[in-house]
Parts: structure tokens; C-alpha cells; sequence
């Protein structure tokens, strides 16, 4: 009946996993309650959870990235606990359970931190800067989102029932065939990622024609914020790449579920093809991830450095280039295979290449920066950390670049303290400057500045204390995932680390404080304008919080950095508009397809783990007939009248008339 | 010779627009386009992921552990026939398509039928061929091959499969609602679907089975 699952499935005699559930349980349920009694449920099923305004959908994706954030650094400061103190010991972590540590830490960092950060900016911002009042597909923005909340949540689910994989964030056979891996870890990484991988591509499609499709009267490529190219190329990259990741696990599946040959070690099966297979996907993955945060400094550095873009077509350029070439070095990610010295050269020497054009882009921010006003906030604070910290990371992906250094790096703790020099530095950088840069355009209130610069600085410091470490103990030959060791020599630094992850844990602590404390001072905070840091893109054309239409009247865009050039326009002039002939604007109503769909879906991944069959027919039927009622919905949009669209514009308008005025008599 | 290019120029609504009048973008596309471009998009993924399922089995060719390779198993001539219900299959979907457009709902529904007859027909060869090598003992696990053929195969079949669900699902959203705009848009999204199974399976046909049956 229940396939798999009883209650041997519930770890009842380790106490870390069932206390951390227990109170997890207990603070969804607190909030579950304090939702249903305060009376909030219709709203939120109301205006969140069927919403398909993108904006509400990015605001979901990141919120789950910064609940899943949470998650991921519990069981990173775990694993650094556990080192420090497990020498010639066993420290406080049994073997079985530091593997999934470190397996679940890096799944849910790249899946469900880094990947629906990014993507949840970009659907903020990015129908925004292109003028429009939506994005291509927004039932199906929903459903993509609903598929990756459906993904975090089964990972999680394995913490209480059964466990997640020990297998590290790459599943690499033979490990993870069915001989040596027989219970249901890799099963939960294999149907989470797969339903989630899904949701992603969705988004992808969903964000490349939105770009490509629709942009406002005059938004040619080439007057295109940047933040709008990087898009294109992330999720260019997601169309190209993720089908790639999906066949990959489908195969493992197979392998595990009906016993066929792709991975295995026997009647013919090939190990390193599933290397080949998934680094095809997974180095494209980095740049997916990389790509959106280079846009989001692009736009920070230029904003606030009072100046457009330096060098705008080489960055594109460079963009471009980096999108392609991300497709030509994944083998450097196993030299150690032994392909040979002819073909490793090629790999390594493509793999500096792709350096090339990353250089370009810090010459352009730091041109963008000379000669500028530059107000250092906090977005900016993150951005010239991000450059310094990034090209650090840079010059070590350029040494283990190398093959024959690689041959001795491989595997080593300097390759962790490599990528997560590169990761942090870079793509969660970016995601905090472009959570804090955006935060007033999404919620219509700024966030507080002096938290922001404390966690900045507690972030930029506990990094470098809880990595460079990890560069030395990786040279002085500690290998990765060891759950206790008995040289000497490797304890100071890895003490040193530990204490470097307490300071960012700081970090996270000053970010929580900063939102609470924007939250509570919001009136003092708020952002009247719509344009709280002298913008230069469209996204600050339109109120804060923009209305559901995102633009009264479609803007009409005659050149680059489209923003500043109406301001500058309206003072040259000197004129007072005159009043713009409102129309009726259709927008798609909201649907709850997104969500039960992630709910069948969860069904089915569930069952599927648990060899649950019935419930698995059960799940499909569910999620099939989901469609057929959404394909037969006869009204799919309504109308806002023109009248509604004119006060919504003049209250915004007036509100910026009397604060320009205000500016100009001080 | 130019006046007539220029003239077709002007009048072909495939012409990319944009390039010629560079910085006078005209604004968002129409919902049709919007529609039918993300589509494409979507179906280009997909065949990413056929390939990743092609370069597997160009891997695993050669690796039947002792077992059968494509030379015994193979029979071009059931291969040829399944080959040419499919193909039919592509006209029928190009007629319904048409019907669509002249919006003859009769015509519709009776090229989907035949498409959905020809459909079915292909899976049952195909099933056909499945069962009885699975009976001779070529079944998937009997070696790597053996692993990535019936993967590959039946992953197009799958595909066919869910053609099949949607082509019932339209045929009875037409029946409904008639040729309303945002059908018009799923009969061509649904279109193109199919017709690039028959890119795919052309593939196949290629890789699969006269590459296969070669070794």
C-alpha cells in the first residue's frame, strides 16, 4: 500500500535531525496558525499564491531563496563545527549523516538559494526595464515557480522522512547506483531536481521570449539595460542546459528504478559519461548563475557612479561571448579522467579564454566608477566587494585551469575554497545588491542602510576568514567531504574557518535585523518617487510599488540609459506634461493552476520515492486534469477601466511633482 | 530582379523586422507571435534533450556485453513501415492545420482523427517491437546498448503519447468552443509539436536503426 515507507523511515534515534524538524515543524505550523486566525489565508491565496504578476512571482522565488538560505548555512556551519573539531576524533557528526550534510548543503545552495535568487530578480526587474506590463507566459511564470517551491520542499521533506543523499551535489556513479546507494537519498535528489529542473526551464523560456518578444515602443537590443542582456544570456543558457541535467538524472533513474546499463559497472555501462553528461550541464550552470549578478553590478555601478555604462557594447559583447564558450570547458572539471594531454590542453586553454571576457567586464565597472560621483551605499559596498573578492576567485579558476595543477588540486579543499570564492563572491554579492538596490521598487520602502553596511561588512570579513583557510589546508593536501582527519597541521586553519563561518552567520544576523527594523520603520523609509536612487533605467519610471500594470502609458524609449534621458528631456524643456490619453488595459487574471500542479506534483515525486504506485497514477490524473480545467477557462483576463489606470498615474504623479518641487526650493 | 525582391520584401511577414529601420523597435508582438516563438523555443530545448539521449547511445553502441547488437535485432522493413504511419501522420496534422485556419471545425476534426489513427498506429508497431525483443531476452537490461536504444525509442514514443493526449484534448476543445484565438494559438503549438517528433524520429530512424544495424 504504502510502498517503501513505515516507520523505520522516521529517525527516531538521531536526535539532530528530529529536533531540527521538530522546531521547523513548530514554526510552520506557529505560522500556519497566526496565517488562518489573523484571517490573512484569502488574502494570500488572493494576491500571492494564485498571483501571476511577475513581480509577485520574483518576490516568492526570493523569499524562498532566503528560507532556503537558512537551511543551507545551518548545514554548512555543521559541517565546519564538525571539522574543527574532529581530529583524531569522531566529532559530533556520524559518518552516514555528515554525507548528507554536505550532499543536501550544496544542492540547496545552487538549487533553491542561488538559482531562484537570480531567477526571482530577474522577474522582478526585468519586464520593468523593458517598459512592458508583463512577461510572455505568466500562468506559466506560476507553474515554474510552484515546480521549484515543489523541489525545496521534497529535499526538506528527507530530512524527517527517510534521508537525502550522501552522495555530494553531483550524484556521480557508481556511488549512486542502487548496489552502493539502496535507500531513498538519491532518490529525493533525483525527483526534486528533476521537478524543480522543469520549473526552471519554464522560467527560462519564459524570461528568453520575454526579452527577445517584448520590449516597449523603441527598446532596441542595443538600448537594452544590461541587466535585460545578462538575462538573455542566463537564460539562453537555462533552454540549452537543462534539458541536458534532465536526461542526465532520467538515466540514473532508470538505472536505479528498472536496472539499465547507462551508469553501471557492468554490461557495458560507461561511469565517466555521466561525468561528461553532467558537467555539459553544469558548467553552463555557473554561468546561469554568474551571468544575472554581472547585470545587477552593471546597473548598480552605473546608478550609483552617476554615469552611464562604460564600455556598454563590449559588455554585451563579452556577455555573448561568455555564453558560448560556457558550452566549450566542461571537461576541466575531470582531468584526472585521462583523456589525454592533447585533449585536456584544449579544455584548459578554452577555460582561460573564458577569462577573457570576464576581465573585460571588471575594466568596464571600474572605468564606469572613474571619474564618477560615487555614492558608496550599500549595493555599491557589495559590488566593489564583489570585484575584489571575484577576481581573487578568478585567478584561482585560471590556476586549477592548468592540467597538470589541477592533477594535484583536484578534489582538494582548494578547489572548494576556489568555487566558493567565485559563488559567494560573486553570484550572492550580486543577489544582495540587487535584493537591496530593488528592495524599494518592490515593497515602496527602502531598506535600512547602517544594518545593510554591518552585514556587508560581517559578510566580506567572515568570508575571507572561512575560505582563504580552506586555500592552504587545500595545498597542504586535505581533500574534500572528510568527516574527521589526523594531521596536525590542518587544525589551525580549519578552526580559523570554523570562525570565519560564525562571523557570516553575524552577517545573516544583521539581515534579518535590517528587515525587520525597514519593516517596522517603513514610513521613514518609504520611497514616495518611485525613483529613490536617481535611476536610470525604467524600472524607477513607474511607482514603488509599481501598480499590477507595472506602466500607465507604454513608455516611448529614444536611446540607451532610456530613464535618465526622459529626465533629462523633461528639464531641458522645462515643461510641464500635459496630461496623457489613459486607455483600458487587459491583464491576465490570476490562477491557481501553478499551485495545484506543484501539489500533484509533490504528490508524484513523493510517491515515486517511496515506489508508492497508485499514488503516483494518482498524481498524474491530478496534475493532467489541472490543465484541462485551465485550458477550458473561457476569461483569462480582465479589463482595468482608464479612469482606474488615471488615478492609479496622477496620485504617483503628484507625489513626484511635490517632492521635485520641494528639491527645487531647498 | 531587385524591384521584385525589394516588393516581396515588403509584403513577407517573415521579413525580420527591425534591422532595416535600426532603433525604431515597434513595440511588444502580437500574442500569436509571442505565443508561437516560445513554443519554438521550448521544442528546441527539448530536442537538446533528445540529443544528450542521441550522444548516450553513440557512446554505448558498441557495448552489448556479449549480447545482441542492431544487426541481429533490427527489422528495416517494420522500421520502414512505422516510418511511413508517422510521416502520414505529419500530412494529416499539416491538413488539420489548414482546416484550422479556413476554419472548417468538420475538416478538423476528421484530419485529427486520421492523425490520431496514424499516431496510435506507430506506437503499436512500436510497442510491437518492444514486446517481442524484450520476449527474444533483448530487453533493456540486458546490456548497456540495449539501455540507451530502448531509452532513446521510447522516449520519442513518449513524446508521441503525449501528442496523442493533446490532439484529443484539442480536438475536443474545438468541439466546444470553436475556433476561438487562443485555440487558434494551441492548434499551432500543438502543430509544431508534432512535426518536430518527425524531425526527431527522422533522427532516430538514421541513428538509431541504419547506423545500428550496421554494427
Amino acid at each position: 500500500m504504502l510502498g517503501k515507507l513505515d516507520w523505520s523511515a522516521i529517525p527516531f534515534d538521531q536526535p539532530i535531525p528530529m529536533i531540527t524538524s521538530g522546531v521547523v515543524a513548530l514554526v510552520i505550523l506557529g505560522v500556519l496558525a497566526w496565517v488562518v486566525l489573523a484571517g490573512h489565508l484569502p488574502y494570500l491565496w488572493r494576491e500571492w499564491i494564485t498571483s501571476v504578476d511577475h513581480k509577485r512571482i520574483g518576490v516568492m522565488y526570493m523569499t524562498l531563496a532566503l528560507v532556503m538560505l537558512l537551511r543551507g548555512f545551518s548545514d554548512a556551519i555543521m559541517m565546519r563545527g564538525q571539522q574543527a573539531i574532529a581530529f583524531h576524533s569522531q566529532g559530533y557528526l556520524p559518518p552516514e549523516h555528515f554525507n548528507q550534510i554536505f550532499s543536501a548543503h550544496g544542492t540547496i545552495m545552487i538549487f533553491f538559494v542561488a538559482m531562484p535568487f537570480v531567477i526571482g530578480l530577474m522577474n522582478l526587474v526585468v519586464p520593468l526595464q523593458l517598459g512592458v506590463r508583463d512577461v510572455a507566459f505568466p500562468t506559466l511564470n506560476s507553474v515554474g515557480f510552484w515546480l521549484t517551491a515543489t523541489g525545496a520542499l521534497l529535499v526538506n521533506m528527507s530530512l524527517v522522512i527517510g534521508e537525502f543523499a550522501r552522495t555530494g551535489w553531483l550524484p556521480y556513479p557508481p556511488l549512486s547506483e542502487l548496489t552502493y546507494s539502496p535507500g531513498v537519498g538519491v532518490d529525493y535528489y533525483l525527483w526534486s531536481l528533476e521537478i524543480s529542473g522543469i520549473g526552471t526551464l519554464v522560467a527560462g523560456i519564459n524570461l528568453v521570449t520575454t526579452v527577445l518578444k517584448l520590449r516597449t515602443r523603441g527598446m532596441s537590443y542595443l538600448r537594452m539595460p544590461m541587466f535585460c542582456w545578462t538575462t538573455l544570456a542566463s537564460n539562453l543558457l537555462i533552454v540549452t542546459a537543462f534539458p541536458i541535467l534532465t536526461a542526465t538524472l532520467a538515466m540514473l533513474i532508470l538505472d536505479r528504478y528498472f536496472g539499465f546499463h547507462f551508469f553501471s559497472n557492468e554490461a557495458g555501462g560507461n561511469v565517466m559519461m555521466f561525468m561528461n553528461l553532467i558537467w555539459a550541464w553544469g558548467h553552463p550552470e555557473v554561468y546561469i548563475l554568474i551571468l544575472p549578478a554581472f547585470g545587477v553590478f552593471s546597473e548598480v555601478v552605473a546608478t550609483f557612479s552617476g554615469k552611464p555604462l562604460f564600455g556598454y557594447r563590449s559588455m554585451v559583447l563579452a556577455t555573448m561571448a561568455i555564453c558560448v564558450i560556457s558550452f566549450m570547458v566542461w571537461l576541466h572539471h575531470f582531468f584526472t579522467m585521462g583523456a589525454g594531454p592533447n585533449v585536456n590542453a584544449i579544455f584548459g586553454i578554452a577555460s582561460m579564454i573564458i577569462a577573457v571576457p570576464t576581465g573585460v567586464k571588471i575594466y568596464n565597472w571600474l572605468f564606469t566608477m572613474y571619474g564618477g560621483r560615487i555614492r558608496f551605499t550599500s549595493p555599491m559596498l557589495w559590488s566593489i566587494g564583489f570585484m575584489v573578492t571575484f577576481i581573487l576567485g578568478g585567478l584561482t579558476g585560471v590556476l586549477v585551469a592548468v592540467p597538470p595543477a589541477d592533477f594535484l588540486l583536484h578534489n582538494s579543499l582548494f578547489l572548494v575554497a576556489h568555487f566558493h570564492n567565485v559563488i559567494i563572491g560573486g553570484v550572492l554579492f550580486g543577489a544582495f545588491a540587487g535584493y537591496t538596490y530593488w528592495f524599494p521598487k518592490a515593497f515602496g520602502f527602502r531598506l535600512h542602510e547602517g544594518l545593510g553596511k554591518a552585514a556587508f561588512w560581517f559578510w566580506l570579513i567572515g568570508f575571507y576568514v572561512a575560505f582563504m583557510p580552506l586555500y592552504a589546508v587545500g595545498l597542504l593536501g586535505m581533500t574534500r567531504r572528510m568527516q574527521h582527519y589526523d594531521i596536525p597541521e590542518w587544525r589551525p586553519w580549519l578552526i580559523a574557518a570554523a570562525f570565519g563561518a560564525v562571523l557570516i552567520l553575524i552577517g545573516i544576523g544583521f539581515q534579518i535585523a535590517q528587515l525587520v527594523v525597514s519593516i517596522r520603520r517603513r514610513e521613514e523609509l518609504r520611497d514616495r518617487t518611485g525613483d529613490p536612487w536617481q535611476g536610470r533605467s525604467l524600472e524607477w519610471a513607474t511607482a514603488s510599488p509599481p501598480p499590477v500594470f507595472n506602466f500607465a502609458i507604454m513608455p516611448d524609449v529614444r536611446g540607451g540609459d532610456a530613464y535618465w534621458e526622459i529626465k533629462s528631456r523633461a528639464r531641458q524643456q522645462d515643461i510641464e506634461k500635459q496630461e496623457p490619453d489613459y486607455e483600458d488595459i487587459e491583464m491576465p487574471r490570476n490562477s491557481p493552476t501553478g499551485f495545484v500542479c506543484a501539489f500533484f506534483a509533490t504528490v508524484m515525486g513523493f510517491a515515486l520515492i517511496w515506489h508508492i504506485w497508485w499514488m503516483v497514477a494518482a498524481g498524474f490524473v491530478g496534475a493532467f486534469a489541472t490543465f484541462v480545467v485551465f485550458a477550458w477557462r473561457d476569461h483569462d483576463e480582465y479589463v482595468i477601466p482608464a479612469a482606474e489606470v488615471a488615478r492609479i498615474d496622477r496620485a504617483n504623479l503628484a507625489e513626484r511633482r511635490a517632492l521635485a518641487g520641494a528639491a527645487g526650493s531647498a | 530582379m531587385a524591384d521584385t525582391t525589394m516588393a516581396y520584401a515588403h509584403i513577407d511577414p517573415h521579413q525580420v523586422r527591425g534591422i532595416d529601420e535600426f532603433g525604431t523597435h515597434a513595440g511588444p508582438a502580437s500574442r500569436r507571435i509571442v505565443t508561437g516563438y516560445g513554443f519554438w523555443i521550448f521544442i528546441l530545448s527539448d530536442i537538446i534533450m533528445f540529443s544528450a539521449f542521441f550522444a548516450t547511445y553513440a557512446v554505448l553502441l558498441g557495448q552489448t556485453a556479449g549480447g545482441p547488437s542492431g544487426r541481429d535485432l533490427f527489422d528495416l522493413r517494420n522500421v520502414a513501415i512505422e516510418t511511413a504511419f508517422l510521416l502520414a501522420s505529419s500530412f494529416t496534422c499539416g491538413m488539420a492545420s489548414i482546416a484550422a485556419d479556413m476554419r472548417n471545425k468538420t475538416w478538423f476534426q476528421v484530419a485529427m482523427a486520421v492523425t490520431c489513427l496514424f499516431g496510435l498506429a506507430f506506437l503499436t508497431i512500436e510497442a510491437r517491437e518492444f514486446a517481442s525483443l524484450v520476449a527474444r531476452g533483448a530487453g533493456p537490461t540486458r546490456s548497456a546498448f540495449l539501455s540507451a536504444f530502448f531509452s532513446l525509442v521510447g522516449l520519442h514514443g513518449l513524446h508521441v503519447s503525449a501528442g496523442i493526449l493533446w490532439l484529443l484534448t484539442m480536438m475536443a476543445q474545438v468541439l466546444a468552443k470553436g475556433f476561438r484565438a487562443d485555440i487558434q494559438r494551441r492548434i499551432l503549438c500543438f502543430a509544431l509539436f508534432w512535426h518536430a517528433l518527425d524531425i526527431i524520429w527522422i533522427a532516430v530512424f538514421t541513428v538509431v536503426y541504419l547506423i545500428g544495424s550496421a554494427q
